[in-house]
């Protein structure tokens, strides 16, 4: 996987999935119509913000709550490329791979980041930011591979010579 | 080196003489249980992603239809349509209007030993009789549909050492807000959740369920207890058995250990916008609400009705207030309407409702409006989840609840005379 240069939204700590997707809009039929109330209950405007290629910079326990799927699905949709955390729900972590949502965990990125700032994601190795180097852990590759397939379904398509 | 119940189930499920936290596992499910908040998502994959769709087994699984019933719109409708469907064509037991998923899995199908996956979060209540159930998503109930299986990286356990008996007016839903204030919303994230020691002893199945039902509030893949003769009479009154009983090895190896007094519970209360924002219930004493739901997988069991009814009983419920009774099943309904418990309710005022999700999660009931308070047995306060983000969730026991609805503000038990 190459590198990759984004925006940054900064959230904070325990961004819930209600808050990811309010339970009263997963009635909608597809993720394209719910995806612009993502994040609405926290940042009404912030779904329209988003654009192609960002990142979201967020503190601990991100995506605690339901086991939701559409949480990361929404996120994937409004085009951002990859979540840094403090920690992840375990849940959401889970379904985040299996959606092919990159999650990132980094310690300490979160406390000095600002928002509208752009860093640069250097996979397995470090996250590149106003000149420092945030050190990240390795993606095993078999977990890289579903992520880069869209997803574990995407993943199994791939493996079985379908796609 | 010994397991802990946890481990041991993992390691049976994987069929293997022993596991250690950090292993990684491809395991058997001895259940699978799906709802109709993602349920439609597994179908419409099943039946437009995969080349040679099948089922490893269809007895196996389970489908409830309990967060919006009965339906709310014609989106709802069309989408609990596409489960029954599917449900009837592939020879699936289903559920619907009969109760809260987990409190249906309880009452039918879990059984001691047994590891259970959910598409949904609060799975991990399965522990009370000593399964390891936990939550995943629609995809990995897909995976684990088609192939009967799943992997689990075995998670670490903390261990909670509960002693002494919980006071007269204290409960375990007290007790569960207590634990998840003091180790953080994530403070067991990805970790077991073990109840033991002598105050373990002295907890009913129903606050078993409460403990468990929530440690993944707390972060956890799972809560559970070594399985005893309340939990294995508990199967018996509902003519099941245990798959296995398992019990942690002494030499058992711990993350982490916590020891609770319960003779020192006091009443608490959660405040918005989280579950870990915790207060004695003293301290918002007189905060003003609109709602007040006693329902819920976590406290919507027959002894949380028998609390609300005793303190309601001669009193009415406060006036502009709304207070939803919603037993977690049909059985427990039942149960309460031979009692009288459904009687004094009523006859307070209160609106009771057929056994469903409810307001717990902001969705076809009780939803509440912009600046409203809601305080509630309910499992999350996360900001919105019971209707317009601009709305507040207090959780409390059924105690609170019923007293505050009473108020019209948020109170205690002896505040009713």
């Amino acid at each position: 996987m190459e590198n990759m240069t984004g925006k940054v939204w900064v959230l904070g700590d325990d961004i819930d999935t209600d808050i990811i997707i309010p339970t009263e809009y997963l009635a909608l039929k597809t993720i394209d119509d719910m995806k612009q109330y993502g994040f609405s209950p926290l940042r009404p405007e912030l779904a329209g913000q988003i654009q192609k290629g960002d990142i979201i910079v967020a503190g601990k326990n991100f995506g605690c709550g339901s086991s939701r799927e559409q949480a990361p699905e929404i996120i994937k949709a409004l085009g951002i490329q990859c979540v840094i955390a403090k920690s992840f729900a375990r849940i959401f972590f889970r379904n985040s791979i299996n959606n092919g949502l990159l999650l990132i965990e980094q310690p300490d990125l979160y406390d000095d980041i600002k928002e509208g700032d752009t860093i640069t994601v250097h996979m397995n190795e470090h996250v590149d930011y106003n000149g420092k180097e945030y050190p990240i852990a390795s993606l095993p590759e078999n977990l890289m591979s579903i992520i880069q397939a869209g997803g574990l379904v995407g993943a199994m398509r791939k493996l079985n010579g379908l796609d | 080196m010994g397991m802990t119940i946890a481990e041991k189930i993992i390691a049976a499920a994987a069929g293997v003489e022993s596991v250690r936290p950090g292993d990684i596992h491809t395991v058997n499910l001895d259940r699978m249980m799906s709802n109709d908040g993602t349920t439609h998502l597994t179908v419409d994959m099943y039946n437009n992603q995969l080349n040679h769709p099948h089922i490893a087994d269809p007895k196996k699984l389970v489908f409830i239809v309990d967060h919006n019933v009965p339906s709310d719109n014609p989106k709802t409708a069309a989408s609990q349509k596409k489960m029954r469907d599917f449900a009837r064509e592939n020879g699936i037991d289903f559920w619907e209007g009969k109760g809260v998923c987990h409190q249906i899995m309880m009452e039918n199908y879990v059984c001691s030993g047994e590891l259970i996956f959910g598409a949904d979060s609060h799975t991990c209540s399965y522990g009370a009789v000593g399964a390891f159930g936990t939550g995943v998503g629609c995809t990995d109930f897909l995976y684990g549909m088609v192939t009967g299986t799943s992997w689990v990286l075995v998670p670490e356990t903390v261990k909670f050492n509960l002693v002494g008996k919980l006071p007269e007016g204290v409960y375990a839903r007290d007790l569960i807000l207590e634990i998840i204030g003091t180790v953080g919303a994530n403070g067991c994230n990805y970790q077991v959740m073990e109840f033991t020691g002598e105050g373990a002893k002295t907890l009913s199945i129903s606050d078993r369920i409460a403990l468990c039902n929530m440690a993944v509030e707390a972060g956890a893949k799972t809560g559970i207890f070594e399985p005893d003769e309340k939990a294995i009479a508990y199967l018996e009154e509902h003519g099941r058995k245990p798959k296995a009983i398992y019990h942690s090895d002494p030499d058992a190896v711990y993350a982490r250990e916590y020891t609770f007094d319960l003779s020192k519970v006091r009443p608490v209360v959660a405040k918005p916008d989280f579950v870990d924002n915790l207060c004695p219930a003293e301290e918002v004493r007189g905060i003003k609400i609109d709602e007040a739901f006693l329902g819920s997988c976590n406290n919507g069991r027959i002894e949380d009705l028998r609390v609300g009814a005793s303190i309601i009983k001669g009193h009415k419920v406060a006036d502009r207030v709304r207070f939803l009774v919603v037993p977690a099943s049909l059985e427990i309904y039942k149960q309460a309407l031979k009692e009288g418990l459904i009687d004094i309710f009523m006859d307070a005022g209160a609106i009771v409702m057929n056994p469903n999700c409810s307001v717990c999660w902001g969705s076809c009931q009780g939803v509440i409006g912009e600046n409203e308070v809601l305080i509630s047995t309910g499992t999350r306060n996360f900001k919105g989840r019971a209707g317009h983000p601009s709305s507040k969730v207090y959780l409390g026991s059924a105690a609170t609840v019923t007293a505050s609805a009473i108020v019209g503000k948020i109170a205690l038990a002896e505040d009713i005379q």
